[in-house]
């Protein structure tokens, strides 16, 4: 916390960002290497086709749906404090957070339970009006299972998948009913990437 | 004014033109004297070990700068950002996302959370993943005064800064000049020679001399790159009618290996001074050079390897099935075409020391001419050349697992990382059929097929480690 090393003078905003995110300097250090690396042409920001050189990447069934979440609406760019603020959605859960409770003014981490399931969300929801709609649902089913299933299956699939979270039944799937059906998953964990001291 | 200047013109021309003498003299003695005879001083080796004690003491002096001002040093991570769990199956997470949610289930079914699984994946493929770092230069412990090299150097002590400073005269100054006067001297000597030997009547004189013709000019070449090169288990030199696969690096690849033997080289006809330099090889012992055209058709490229390796009078071929420049920390998939023929495969595992100089090229950001430049103005290139026992392909083998078995024996020779990923992801885009293959495998979790768990242990990306758990827990029936 104290001294920061002159490598840090490349990364803009680099104290604010480290509150912000949580992140360490030497991980931030790290991820602007990261960054530099996909910014292929040098621009100081990352565009689309930088995500889809990373072959990994382009062979996962939600690839696509997942660059598009670093991208803020309306933007076509990514640069550096956005790239970091999205990864860190996926910074293991501190355990000794301080209650909201007692300081409300503190907004909540980006990595909380909540925000995680916000970036989750947002993968089904992509017009981003703050509901699953019964045919972004089935975007993401054909998205992840394409020629493997029929279409029926598909559209039962995707109709159990309603009926068991909606609960207010105006079938569509908001937030809170969202939350709600994972109560008892291991977000924590399964949301989260370690990333090395 | 002219008879002040006369006398100071005449010094300087006569400064010059000793000077000149002087240092070509040293050149032919020391240097190309013997590169023609096969003969070694030992100058080299004794270059490299007091460049090793430079390094160290250089990097000594950074990290006791960097202590004593109080800043953090930049220690480049070789193991990666994050620690990636270890690889289990598409259908074991998914198992353990909703295990967490809900133990009892009837049947298999979609669930929110499972999105949760390809979102992470993405996610830290996105931080750092296997493929991509294989296309840039590797990062280095220790600092080998080459700024191209380091993130670190800053104005850390004088004496830092002075070495450095003198580094860069000696490279420039001293180092580069000569070795591009070597490797003009080795090019038109190969020239020369090779089309003079090309007039002899006497096949078996003409392929002795040209022979030896090409080891001197190899030779040279290797003295111009100031490469240093540890040849092992040489009794597993590839014989005439058997093909040479190694590990591909850079196209200094082809002079390390040519240095200790002759091949004969496959590729493509080009175009200026490679071309005039093909043709010349060429008049005097056999390569195999395609024209552009000629290189789709893979029956012609079959057959014409197939003629050669047929001819046992003929040198051994030289292939890199990786097909393009990987950075030395690993071995990508192998192209199968040249594991089909049928002959002798003679593995060759080339391992590059970073320390004195990055010889990988990346041919995204640097041109041929330029590469060259850097390779010549750096310390010098270290290299250990592994010849491994020939292979053959075994009964009811294909000619994919023949060359997977190849690649792990090189990767394992050589301490280099062994992937199945294609070499050709540097410029091309991933197939859809890895991406079908990672759709199969999570329908078969909704639909809950249990037979086609065998097929899902081949199929699983990237890792050829299969999958431990063959029976679904929570499956009924």
């Amino acid at each position: 916390m104290g001294s920061s090393s002159s490598n840090m003078d490349h990364i803009p905003d680099a104290q604010h960002l480290m509150q912000e995110t949580g992140f360490s300097a030497a991980h931030l250090v790290r991820l602007y290497e990261r960054f530099d690396f996909l910014d292929k042409d040098d621009r100081g920001e990352l565009r689309l086709d930088d995500f889809e050189a990373v072959s990994e990447l382009a062979m996962n069934p939600i690839g696509d749906r997942i660059i598009r979440a670093f991208f803020s609406p309306g933007r076509e760019t990514v640069d550096f404090p956005s790239f970091v603020r999205i990864l860190a959605h996926f910074r293991p859960t501190d355990t000794n957070r301080t209650r909201n409770g007692r300081n409300g003014a503190q907004p909540e981490p980006a990595n909380s339970r909540t925000n995680k399931l916000k970036f989750a969300f947002q993968l089904y929801d992509q017009d981003r009006d703050g509901k699953i709609s019964r045919e972004e649902l089935l975007q993401v089913l054909r998205a992840m299972l394409e020629m493997q299933v029929t279409e029926e299956q598909l559209q039962s699939i995707a109709e159990r998948a309603i009926q068991e979270a909606d609960l207010d039944l105006d079938d569509t799937i908001s937030f809170d009913e969202f939350k709600k059906s994972l109560e008892k998953v291991d977000i924590e964990h399964k949301m989260s990437i370690r990333f090395l001291e | 004014m002219a008879w002040f200047t006369f006398p100071a013109d005449n010094l300087l021309c006569r400064c010059l033109g000793i000077s000149i003498t002087v240092w070509f003299t040293l050149l032919f003695v020391f240097i190309i004297m013997p590169a023609v005879l096969g003969v070694s001083f030992g100058i080299r080796s004794f270059y490299m070990r007091t460049l090793l004690k430079i390094f160290e003491w250089a990097t000594l002096r950074m990290e006791l700068g960097a202590k004593e001002k109080n800043q953090e040093l930049y220690k480049p991570y070789t193991n990666g950002i994050i620690a990636k769990e270890p690889p289990s199956s598409l259908q074991q997470e998914i198992q353990e996302l909703r295990g967490s949610a809900n133990s009892l289930r009837s049947e298999p079914e979609f669930e929110m959370a499972d999105i949760f699984y390809f979102c992470r994946r993405g996610v830290e493929s996105i931080v750092d993943d296997e493929v991509t770092k294989r296309f840039s230069a590797q990062e280095l412990k220790s600092w080998n005064l080459l700024t191209r090299s380091n993130y670190n150097f800053r104005h850390i002590s004088l004496r830092l800064t002075v070495l450095w400073g003198l580094g860069i005269l000696i490279r420039y100054g001293v180092l580069l000049p000569l070795r591009v006067t070597l490797a003009v001297t080795g090019i038109c000597l190969l020239l020369v020679l090779t089309t003079l030997v090309a007039f002899l009547p006497n096949a078996e004189l003409r392929s002795y001399l040209s022979e030896k013709v090409h080891l001197m000019c190899y030779r040279i070449c290797v003295r111009a790159l100031t490469a240093i090169i540890t040849y092992h288990n040489r009794e597993n030199k590839p014989k005439n009618g058997g093909i040479c696969v190694a590990n591909h690096t850079t196209p200094i690849d082809v002079i390390i290996l040519a240095n200790d033997g002759c091949y004969s080289l496959v590729g493509q006809v080009h175009g200026g001074l490679m071309g005039m330099v093909q043709r010349a090889m060429v008049k005097s012992s056999s390569h195999i050079w395609f024209e552009r055209s000629e290189v789709k058709d893979r029956h012609l490229v079959a057959k014409r390897l197939g003629d050669h390796v047929a001819d046992k009078t003929k040198q051994p071929i030289l292939v890199f099935p990786e097909g393009t420049c990987i950075n030395n920390t690993s071995v990508m998939m192998f192209k199968k075409g040249s594991f089909e023929i049928g002959c002798t495969v003679y593995p060759v595992a080339i391992k590059y020391d970073p320390r004195f100089g990055d010889a990988f090229w990346n041919s995204s950001k640097f041109g041929m001419v330029s590469y060259l430049l850097r390779m010549m103005s750096s310390w010098a290139i270290v290299c250990s050349v592994w010849y491994l026992p020939p292979m053959n392909r075994e009964e009811g083998e294909d000619a994919v697992q023949f060359a997977n078995r190849v690649k792990a024996a090189i990767a394992a020779q050589g301490g280099l990382v062994d992937l199945i990923w294609d070499g050709g992801l540097k410029r091309a885009k991933v197939k859809d059929v890895f991406k079908e293959e990672q759709q199969k495998l999570y329908s078969k979790v909704l639909v809950g097929d249990s037979e086609d768990q065998m097929e899902d242990k081949r199929s699983e990306d990237g890792t050829p480690e299969g999958d431990e758990s063959s029976k679904d827990p929570a499956e009924g029936q």
